[in-house]
């Protein structure tokens, strides 16, 4: 090759541009095929579901299914409340205060994602060392405010978008 | 390649030949020469090709039958084991013959970790290998979604989790690989859809893995180096065809067993209970020939590092040509790391039986030591012994060792130490 012919010309500009266009066409082509897979507009549809907690006794809780996944809402007595405040934040490998985990003067209502955050299994409750879940798939200790305390998971259980209806009635998501 | 030229007798055959090669293929398969020496073990590609054959044959025949459909599929695949004719064999079959894939994928790999197949120059027949071994476990895990009970269920659920893993784009993966906020009937759709795919992809592959084989031809159990052909070679056809036939026809005899005497031996009893996403099984377990690799997840206390050691335990296994610095093939010839290739098959069954136990207590001590054995094989144990070894004088051709003493390599070695 001679000197002359390394200078950019047309030939090299007519190049570039065509893989530009190029690569701009299959990202345009691929992008549609790629998003098709996440959640579709019926699946977003289920985005929130209305629960009647008047029910529940002190000490007990339901499960209810949001989005696929089940949502552990607890009524807590006064004694669990104060046992999972009286935690040290040192003692949590994901540290939270429990007043963070629930609304404000509800303090007994305990609305959290009954999902492992280890590999997604549904905790037991009432056991494990910590008064609150267990999970059996690969021994995740939960406290009674749903923190992580021992086992593999990484985080506490997530406490979803919800808010209070009326006193009766909770909206999750 | 074969060398020779071919040329079909009849004019009909040399007129289509010339067109389109086919029996100059058909040809070179027939004669293709294959090492004299070569025991049972190597009798597995072609019980493989078998197995996919019938995976093949049997899934097409269950997706006429099967519906993928979250309220539907758990009963449609009732539907197959009691109302269509045959539905309970090809069921049984089609469940099985995964087990029996993988039973002889596992024998067809340490055959080639014992022997030294994976090393120069078959280093792409043995990633090709993995390829398919990889795409295997992705079929094997789907398919095993499919009937919608509750091991499906939570199966599928723990392992698309293990994405959830990655840090900061995770979730975003998990919910596309879901196409819902948790495993639901977009997951089951998309499961089906993959697992008819997958096997036409290993199909492709299995081609490109015989034809990456027939470029240096055969590894052989005294892994030297032979002229092709030669007095070390026969004809695959019909010296290597008709062994490959009687291995073959005992493999089945066993595959038959599975189906008809104990056919859900290997399945999980909880998987005859329809899903349901508000309860967890007490006990989750993979499918036995995935329990090594569950047993090294939970060997790690913190779920980031166990996801990574449980994807790098098969990743390393592609740098094996590389990790293995021995000049030697055949573990025949090679005193100490004939003694730690048996150890890490105890390791690996180890961990497969800790794999299926409670995380707790003595198989938790037993699968950290197994994990950490087998990342030490291949980090250490393979360079190191292949620097260090002494190996065994090594034959000059296949036929030297059988004409200068028994039929057994081993044995003609010692005849030729003599001398």
């Amino acid at each position: 090759m001679s000197k002359e012919e390394k200078k950019v010309n047309r030939r090299d500009f007519l190049f570039t541009a065509s893989y530009t266009v190029g690569a701009v066409g299959v990202g345009a082509v691929i992008w549609p095929m790629i998003d098709q897979m996440n959640p579709d507009k019926a699946q977003q549809a289920l985005a929130t579901t209305e629960v009647d907690i008047s029910s529940i006794e002190p000490g007990k809780s339901i499960t209810v299914l949001w989005r696929g996944k089940p949502i552990f809402i607890k009524k807590r007595t006064s004694e669990e409340i104060a046992e999972a405040r009286a935690v040290k934040l040192d003692d949590l490998p994901d540290p939270q205060k429990d007043e963070d985990r629930v609304k404000e003067g509800k303090d007994e209502w305990l609305v959290m994602l009954g999902v492992c955050t280890h590999l997604g299994c549904v905790p037991l409750k009432d056991k494990g060392d910590f008064n609150g879940w267990f999970c059996p798939c690969h021994g995740s200790h939960y406290d009674v405010s749903g923190r992580i305390r021992k086992g593999p998971a990484p985080t506490n259980m997530e406490i979803p978008k919800f808010e209070f209806v009326d006193s009766n009635t909770i909206k999750i998501g | 390649m074969s060398e020779h030229e071919y040329t079909p007798k009849s004019k009909a055959g040399k007129w289509f030949n010339d067109r389109l090669p086919l029996l100059t293929l058909g040809a070179h398969l027939t004669d293709y020469p294959t090492p004299k020496n070569l025991n049972y073990w190597w009798t597995f590609g072609g019980i493989l090709t078998f197995c996919l054959i019938t995976q093949i044959v049997t899934g097409i025949v269950l997706a006429m039958h099967y519906v993928a459909h979250a309220d539907l599929a758990f009963a449609s695949v009732e539907h197959i084991m009691r109302d269509v004719n045959y539905g309970w064999l090809i069921r049984y079959i089609h469940s099985n013959g995964a087990s029996m894939f993988f039973l002889a994928v596992y024998i067809h790999i340490f055959r080639s970790l014992f022997y030294g197949s994976y090393k120069s120059p078959r280093e792409v027949i043995w990633i090709i290998g993995l390829m398919i071994y990889l795409l295997m476990m992705a079929a094997a895990f789907m398919g095993y979604v499919l009937p919608w009970g509750q091991m499906s269920f939570w199966g599928a659920t723990v392992i698309t989790n293990l994405f959830s893993a990655i840090p900061l784009v995770g979730d975003s993966i998990t919910t596309w690989l879901w196409g819902a906020y948790s495993v639901d009937n977009p997951t089951l759709n998309r499961f089906f859809s993959l697992h008819y795919l997958i096997p036409f992809l290993i199909l492709g592959l299995v081609v490109l893995h015989i034809w990456a084989l027939h470029v240096p031809g055969n590894n052989n159990p005294v892994g030297i180096d032979i002229k092709k052909p030669s007095k070390d070679t026969v004809p695959f056809h019909p010296y290597i065809t008709i062994k490959d036939a009687f291995a073959l026809l005992v493999f089945m005899i066993i595959f038959a067993g599975f189906v008809f005497f104990t056919p859900n031996v290997l399945g999980h009893s909880d998987n005859y209970i329809p899903a349901n996403p508000l309860v967890t099984p007490a006990h989750i377990v993979p499918e036995w020939y995935l329990l090594p690799f569950y047993a090294i997840l939970r060997s790690v206390p913190d779920k980031l590092g166990g996801v990574i050691l449980m994807f790098s335990a098969i990743f390393i296994l592609f740098v094996l040509p590389w990790l293995d610095t021995s000049k030697v093939r055949s573990a025949v010839f090679r005193p100490i790391y004939r003694q730690f290739f048996w150890i890490l098959v105890i390791d690996v069954l180890m961990l497969g039986y800790v794999g299926a136990m409670p995380a707790e207590g003595i198989y938790l001590v037993l699968a950290r030591v197994g994990t950490i054995y087998y990342f030490l094989h291949f980090i250490v144990v393979m360079p190191v012994v292949g620097y260090l070894e002494k190996t065994d004088p090594i034959p000059m051709s296949i036929s030297e060792p059988v004409l200068t003493g028994g039929a057994e390599p081993s044995l003609a070695r010692k005849a030729n130490d003599k001398v």
